[in-house]
């Protein structure tokens, strides 16, 4: 079941939640909303699901205007991320709930729902538990029975709200893994929310990135790391440097580096700014042809294969440290202490231009 | 004792129960008590004969009748009160939030004065319900009035606090799970909020059943028709009846006790079986 989402704008009094959002879920994909917090991607799901009422615009499921359907008759399921089980009901009721709410001439007999409940249960892993009460499970327990509450319903997508948010680190790292299988095997429409890039990147099939009530770029989750379309994008996937510069007839000079940029070669000595990755950055205790960058170590944390290194820029700003990341071996080889003169240089970067009245920070 | 003791970060269990029961003793347990030996001044058919005259059995009716009727509304409007405090924002909502409280503030004499002047056939209210027959000041109905007054904060305030922590999304999970507005409050909402509303019941109830200052102005006290228990202990005693007024206590302690007694274990029951934590 797709989804389609068209022009959609949302206000909550003079703040402005949504910004003429328009997305396509492809049916059986695993969607991830990612943006930071009040970049309105709760509220575009909650407008999915029926729970919030869009000021203009369309939601569409297969095609179908759903914009004046009820929550109830969306056939949605929701997911929250404080699980919001019914604390009165034993886990079983709670997965029954849906299928006993139902009026009469749809409902299932008692036994279908008992071998329903059973089943999905079973699918997330808890039907040893059926009896207990929510209070008495885990946050990851609890957040699986939400799961199996809201697929009883046989729900046409899945939504769910940062559902790996209220849990710790690892409880997370599980769950989500576990999540990705569960798609795998039952491939039902799924969009969910998520403020942790990690999540979103590992986890979905594309990723929506949002700011500010605005899509700022939707792909794959090789696609919005490796080409981000934007400078926010860069910087809230990923750790990311910048370097000023200056953009002149296809070519880019930061500092004394020159290089090719031929995506710019009608600028007129335009400030821009280099994003460049820790890990897309050359560092050498000499210098080499094509110029680099003075810089002196500023502090060195070499825990695990990759050391991270901070570096301060010697013609720069002291407080600007910028990110390296190399590998043990390179590290290794060239010796590196706190303090030391080394020579940096990008070998792959984004350039963004900049108007000078409209700085991008 | 030791038995008993579980251990505890916080020192003096032994203590702190010594002291309840003391305290329990002095403040409930001696005057109370004082009231059963008083009335054993009685002896057995003396004592029927007095809390059974049809006078006596007449206010009983009306005490624990209209008591009873003005819990049931305050557990019902109580309960509104609560869920428009909590769910909704709204000009005045803190002073709303305060006016709740001012029949527990306000001296009950002034407020059956109040009452009385509102609701008598010439009062601002009784004057709409003359012409069409309805009296209501001098009247059980009267009696009634003014013993939901009273309740109405203890369903209030015993219900917020559990209402604020019952989160929204619980019943917009019901909704998306195809959960009509009646299902949703049946299934969901009610069973959590039953415990709470049970207590805010029993205690509108208990204070209703003693309330007196109140009642005495609006109830007209006519006897076998509108007046309560407490009223007719307080006749006895002036005239100087003291063992006949303590036997009437008597009774209403008991019946008082059996009642709460009874809504104790439904709560306790209710609270088994939703299992709210």
């Amino acid at each position: 079941m797709s989804i389609e989402v068209r022009n959609l704008v949302k206000r909550f009094g003079s703040f402005v939640a949504l910004k003429n959002v328009d997305l396509e879920v492809r049916s059986g994909e695993l969607l991830a909303l990612l943006g930071p917090s009040g970049s309105g991607k709760t509220t575009l799901l909650r407008v999915i699901a029926g729970l919030e009422v869009a000021d203009s615009g369309q939601v569409l499921f297969e095609g179908e205007d759903a914009t004046q359907q009820h929550v109830r008759e969306r056939r949605v399921g929701f997911v929250f991320q404080h699980y919001a089980l019914f604390r009165n009901m034993t886990i079983f009721e709670n997965v029954a709930f849906g299928l006993r709410v139902r009026p009469k001439p749809q409902r299932p007999s008692d036994a279908d729902i008992r071998r329903r409940v059973q089943d999905l249960l079973k699918l997330v892993q808890l039907d040893w538990l059926a009896e207990r009460h929510p209070h008495q499970l885990s946050g990851g327990q609890r957040q699986r029975v939400a799961l199996a509450r809201a697929l009883a319903v046989e729900p046409k997508v899945l939504l769910l709200d940062e559902p790996f948010g209220a849990l710790d680190a690892k409880v997370r790292k599980e769950l989500r893994a576990w999540l990705r299988r569960l798609h795998d095997e039952i491939h039902i429409t799924s969009v969910f929310v998520t403020h942790d890039q990690e999540e979103a990147l590992e986890v979905a099939d594309r990723v929506v990135v949002m700011n500010e009530g605005r899509i700022e770029q939707i792909g794959t989750p090789d696609e919005v790391y490796e080409q981000p379309a934007s400078p926010f994008v860069y910087e809230f996937l990923g750790k990311v440097n910048l370097f000023h510069g200056r953009l002149h007839q296809g070519r880019a000079r930061i500092g004394g580096i020159e290089i090719d940029a031929p995506d710019h070669s009608e600028a007129e000595e335009q400030p821009a700014v280099a994003y460049v990755r820790p890990h897309d950055i050359h560092v050498d205790r000499v210098i080499h042809d094509g110029g680099a960058l003075a810089a002196h170590v500023f502090h060195i944390l070499s825990v695990g294969p990759i050391v991270r290194l901070e570096l301060t820029r010697d013609d720069g700003d002291a407080q600007d440290l910028i990110e390296v990341e190399i590998t043990k071996e390179r590290f290794r080889e060239l010796q590196l202490a706190q303090g030391d003169q080394v020579y940096i240089k990008p070998f792959r970067l984004d350039l963004f231009p900049q108007s000078v009245e409209e700085p991008v920070h | 004792m030791r038995a008993l003791r579980q251990h505890s970060v916080l020192p003096g269990f032994n203590l702190a129960l010594g002291f309840t029961l003391l305290y329990l003793s002095l403040i409930v347990l001696i005057p109370l008590s004082a009231a059963f030996i008083r009335t054993s001044a009685l002896t057995w058919p003396e004592f029927w004969d007095a809390v059974t005259t049809p006078r006596v059995l007449a206010s009983y009716r009306l005490t624990f009748g209209a008591s009873f009727a003005a819990a049931v509304v305050n557990a019902i409007f109580g309960l509104l009160v609560a869920w428009v405090l909590v769910r909704y924002r709204f000009p005045g909502k803190k002073l709303v939030d305060a006016l709740v409280d001012l029949p527990f503030a306000l001296p009950t004499a002034v407020a059956g004065i109040a009452l009385t002047a509102l609701y008598a056939g010439n009062g601002w209210i009784g004057q709409f319900f003359e012409p069409i027959g309805v009296k209501i000041a001098f009247t059980p109905i009267g009696v009634f009035i003014a013993l939901t007054f009273i309740g109405l904060p203890f369903v209030v305030r015993t219900v917020q606090p559990v209402l604020e922590d019952l989160e929204p999304e619980l019943e917009e999970a019901a909704a998306t799970l195809g959960a009509n507005r009646l299902q949703t409050f049946s299934r969901v909402i009610l069973p959590v909020l039953l415990p709470a509303l049970m207590t805010g019941f029993a205690l509108a109830f208990a204070r209703a059943i003693g309330e007196y200052g109140s009642v005495i102005f609006i109830a007209g006290n006519m006897p076998m028709i509108s007046e309560i228990t407490p009223l007719l202990i307080i006749t006895k005693l002036e005239q100087y009846d003291y063992a006949g007024a303590t036997a009437l206590a008597v009774v209403m302690l008991v019946i008082s006790f059996l009642m709460l007694l009874i809504i104790n274990v439904l709560q306790w029951w209710s609270r088994r079986r939703t299992s709210a934590i």
